[in-house]
């Protein structure tokens, strides 16, 4: 067993058997914060094994562990990463060891509780990402809801904490349900859980003849992931997940999981419903972000005005997947970073706030820049991050989208839905720009006046500057994280008639289960 | 060993276990602790268990009692599960009676073992009038264990709605039997599979079986048949509870098993029951959850559950032959180990008296008891069927069949079913880690250890059975190729 075959496994279960020292440990709080951030750190050092050992030139799995789990049903441990979900690895185990430093104070009772969840919801997160068998992939999609519902349950704000959470958990199982029958269907069709073998059937058309229920099968898997995403008109739950959960919660609440399982199940299953069904997502992208952007503007409270902005950025993504041309998805796939570390360090530099001034009303705040010039520094750029400024990184996301969703050939005109989207762009501005004069300038505000707040100390700084500095390198140094994320994009291309070309591609066809392939990995570098 | 002896060892030796702990009873003083006959009934079930695994490595099918007793992997399966369930049950029991208070616990641990002696001989039965007879013995004890809180209205009330109810629902399987011997001539298994062939009344046939389904369907508490369920459970010591909502159950789903898909297994009669067990399954499933829905007693919200449950699991009937009886046979091990599990913890947490009564009572309950708020939760969480805990395993073998067989309308109610039941488990879960207290908090009497112990047991059961369900799942497989085989 080589350390390229069970890095992978490592990473995933790093978390959990940190969740159980936890667990067993004392609830001492400092012992219970010290562990989660030892552990953390370690898991992030762990996920840089990926990118400095990682094959860019070829595209298909890499890092993989494949053996049998369950005889019957055929299930296997299939684990892997390829372009597209090896920074996503990356970028949740870079998010942990912040989490916990920003929940250092904010989490002041039940620390054993909070921390412990907050270590398993990394493995089911993490575990989403690499998972490349179905069952196993649908186990840590639903384990990734417990940890949540529990951690805003018990961690929410206000009373409506347990509404909050249940709204939470009903909107992303009922239809994860139904995506059980979706891919038990599969299986019944085709005998295998298997993401490559499955991949491979859909490009030879070889999954089912029966039109109808391949449709059916692939909206259980997009609605699915859709509300997970969420997708306009399916955000119900956003807006009071994020008003009501921690700030480590927050960070990672949104986004990710359900934009990867759409890029890599909905299109690598079904890449020919996935295509008939993009105008309609293309729609909806264009009008999410409009819409987010619309409501962001007259929110009075900065947690729902970042959750609207939150739906903006993710309709942006996508807007930019559903385009089905090769800037699109690298553009969506590059956005989905993006918003993880510059949506991330918003919610941070609120959570600190609220910290501070025990509210998240702007009419409360204003004038706070004159008592904490570093927290203001840091909130500007973040905001510009945010917006999309040129030379840091949101705008290389943004710009690659929308001349993506430009290109597209399955709108009859993408001019429009761009131009929509564009829209957002320019709102987003106006509303992000506006919250900062609204917080950090002008009179001072009420709460500011009675309360005497305090700079951001050593470890929010700690926290918070990576992510700076990873704006302006995401910025302009794009190409760094472009070559593993094209590999995965390059596969998508204008032709309708071509169904993902990943999958004729000669490496990915020896990855396939029951052909040993050890020595393509090691042997090659 | 005789083959006889050896196809009814673990019968036999929960029957002396039994005789034996009500005859030292009496040398205790009534104010005594009965422990000790506690931990002798826990020896006879370890010994049943024993001598299950040893029918389990004699690998060979025995008919024996002129045809009436059939031992092979299936039976041996639901044996080791009833034992099972029954340990843990009794476990939990042990420090459940205050000693002084309840002078009558020595004939409970007799009770359970006597019970489960008829669950077990229902299991093994390929006789219906055999069956009825393990039928009755489980039923009549676990009648008076329902009603084992003497002098509360609501015990009392459990155990004669139970009875009553019962003995009607007993008498409509007598009935069926009645009606497949006029049908075909015989009341073996395998005699009535062989006549229904070439039976001249097929409709009396037809008849007979849907009379054993309202009988045994009143047994697994599956809708329109369900009424008595959360009364009974309500009043009936927790531990009770777990026990019959498990233990019986699998004994009555085992038997129906091998009356449907294996006795009632030609073409044209499986397409038949087939849709009449389909309905009573959505029928479960939906007047469950709906019920659960509504309930603010956590007991009787766990009763609306395990009508669901039920019905989850009957959708694995209308699988194909193999696929349907190894997936039920798994879904039940999945529900007897989370079951069992969580009314163990309500049972800690309550204890005799049961103060906790509503789900508001369950508030913070975390905060007071992280260990056992844990594994409550952790059950919960395998009741609502997220992954790597038993009960979602079963789920998904349970659909993964129903969808092998076509029935995509089955599973997506199924699914969609457990959607719903997540929001009252989850409102559950949500209370115990709330951050207020319940305003009647319970007195804590200190835990037991051999209920912790049971209690680590069941979790670890459930998570067992979701993460390596290989064994298990290859014995359920091999009982059901043992029963296909066998009939065809």
């Amino acid at each position: 067993m080589t350390i390229d075959s069970s890095i992978l496994s490592l990473i995933v279960f790093f978390p959990t058997v940190g969740a159980i020292l936890l667990a067993l440990l004392p609830a001492n709080p400092t012992l219970q914060k010290w562990g989660a951030l030892v552990v953390t750190l370690l898991t992030f050092l762990f996920t840089l094994h990926l990118p400095a050992h990682y094959q860019y030139g070829l595209s298909g799995y890499q890092f993989e562990v494949n053996v049998p789990w369950i005889a019957s049903p055929a299930i296997r441990y299939h684990l892997g990463v390829d372009g597209l979900s090896m920074w996503l690895v990356v970028l949740s185990g870079f998010l942990a060891p912040l989490g916990v430093l920003i929940s250092w104070r904010a989490i002041d009772r039940r620390e054993k509780l909070f921390y412990t969840l907050f270590l398993l919801q990394q493995t089911a997160m993490i575990g989403v990402f690499v998972g490349l068998d179905l069952f196993l992939y649908y186990g840590f999609w639903e384990w990734s809801l417990v940890p949540m519902a529990i951690l805003i349950a018990t961690f929410g704000r206000t009373d409506k904490r347990a509404k909050a959470a249940l709204k939470y958990f009903l909107y992303a199982f009922i239809p994860s349900a139904i995506l059980l029958v979706g891919m038990l269907w599969v299986y019944a069709q085709t005998g295998t859980f298997d993401l490559p073998m499955l991949q491979q059937m859909a490009a030879s058309h070889s999954i089912s003849s029966n039109q109808t229920a391949l449709w059916l099968a692939s909206l259980a898997f997009l609605v699915a992931f859709a509300v997970k995403v969420p997708v306009f008109p399916l955000h119900g739950w956003l807006s009071d997940a994020i008003f009501e959960a921690p700030t480590a919660a927050v960070m990672v609440l949104a986004g990710k999981l359900g934009l990867y399982s759409i890029l890599r199940f909905s299109f690598g299953i079904f890449p020919e419903q996935s295509r008939q069904i993009a105008p309609l997502m293309i729609a909806l992208g264009a009008i999410g972000i409009a819409y987010g952007a619309l409501v962001a503007l007259v929110q009075k409270d900065l947690k729902r005005l970042a959750a609207y902005s939150t739906l903006g950025h993710l309709s942006f993504i996508t807007l930019g997947i559903f385009s089905f041309t090769v800037a699109g998805i690298d553009g969506g796939v590059y956005q989905i970073i993006n918003h993880g570390i510059s949506g991330g360090a918003l919610f941070m530099l609120l959570g600190a706030l609220y910290e501070r001034y025990g509210t998240y009303d702007m009419r409360e705040l204003g004038g706070v820049a004159q008592k904490l010039p570093w927290m203001v520094t840091l909130f500007v750029i973040t905001a510009l991050s945010n917006i999309g400024l040129p030379g840091l990184n949101g705008f290389v996301g943004e710009f690659l989208t929308l001349s993506g969703s430009l290109q597209t050939i399955y709108v009859a005109h993408p001019m429009i839905w761009t131009t929509i989207a564009t829209t957002g762009v320019i709102f987003g501005a106006g509303y992000m720009l506006w919250a900062i004069q609204r917080i950090f300038y002008g009179g001072m505000g009420r709460r500011p006046d009675e309360v005497s707040g305090w700079d951001l100390d050593a470890r929010e700084q700690v926290a918070l500057w990576p992510m700076a500095v990873l704006f302006v390198v995401m910025g302009v140094a794009s190409p760094y994280w472009m070559r593993a994320i094209d590999s995965f994009g390059a596969g998508f291309t204008n032709q309708p008639a071509v169904v993902n070309l990943r999958t004729a591609d000669p490496h990915s066809a020896t990855n396939l289960p029951g052909i040993p392939v050890s020595g393509t990995e090691g042997g090659a570098r | 060993m005789s083959s006889a002896l050896l196809s009814i060892l673990p019968e036999v030796v929960l029957t002396v276990t039994g005789v034996l702990i009500m005859l030292i009873d009496p040398f205790f003083a009534p104010t005594a602790s009965k422990k000790a006959l506690g931990w002798l009934a826990v020896l006879g079930t370890l010994g049943a268990a024993g001598a299950t695994l040893l029918q389990l490595r004699s690998h060979q099918i025995l008919v024996t009692f002129s045809g009436s007793i059939q031992m092979d992997t299936y039976s041996v399966f639901f044996h080791l599960l009833i034992a099972s369930s029954v340990l843990l049950t009794l476990l939990v029991s042990l420090d459940y009676f205050k000693p002084g208070v309840t002078s009558h616990s020595g004939e409970y641990f007799a009770l359970v073992l006597f019970g489960s002696v008829g669950m077990m001989l229902m299991t093994c039965s390929v006789e219906l009038l055999m069956v009825f007879i393990g039928l009755e013995i489980s039923s009549i004890s676990t009648y008076i264990l329902a009603g084992y809180r003497k002098g509360q209205a609501t015990a009392s009330e459990s155990s004669l709605k139970y009875f009553l109810l019962g003995s009607f629902a007993t008498a409509f399987f007598l009935y069926g039997i009645a009606l497949a011997f006029g049908a075909t001539g015989t009341t073996s298994l395998t005699g009535i599979a062989s006549g229904l062939s070439i039976t001249a009344f097929p409709t009396m046939a037809f008849l007979a079986l849907a009379m054993m389904l309202v009988g045994l369907g009143f047994k697994v508490s599956a809708a329109p048949f369900h009424v008595w369920t959360p009364d009974v459970y309500q009043g009936a010591p927790a531990p009770v509870v777990g026990l019959m909502s498990t233990a019986p159950k699998a004994a009555v789903f085992a038997v129906l098993l091998r009356i449907t898909a294996t006795t009632y297994s030609s073409e044209l009669l499986h397409a038949r029951w087939v849709l009449l067990i389909g309905i009573i399954s959505v029928l479960s499933m939906t007047i469950g959850n709906l019920g659960a829905l509504l309930q603010k007693d956590a007991k009787r919200m766990l009763a609306y559950s395990s009508i669901a449950h039920a019905g989850y699991l009957m959708v694995a009937y209308t699988a194909l032959p193999a696929d349907s009886i190894a997936a039920a046979a798994f879904y039940t091990a999945g529900y007897a180990a989370m079951n069992v599990g969580a009314f163990a913890v309500i049972s800690q947490l309550g204890g005799y008296d049961e103060p906790l009564r509503t789900i508001d009572d369950y508030r913070g309950l975390a905060q007071k008891h992280p260990v056992l708020a844990a594994a409550l939760a952790f059950f919960l969480l395998s009741l609502v069927g997220i992954p790597f805990t038993g009960g979602f395993f079963g789920k998904f073998y349970v659909f993964n069949a129903a969808i092998g067989a076509g029935h995509i309308w089955l599973a997506v109610l199924g699914l969609l079913n457990s959607g719903v039941a997540c929001f009252y488990y989850l409102r559950l879960l949500t209370a115990l880690y709330s951050r207020q207290l319940g305003e009647e908090s319970a007195e804590f009497e200190g835990s037991s250890p051999a209920a912790v112990l049971a209690i680590a047991g069941a979790v670890l059961a459930t998570l067992l059975l979701g993460i390596v369900p290989g064994k298990v799942l290859g014995l359920a497989q091999r009982g059901a190729t043992v029963q296909v085989s066998r009939n065809r």
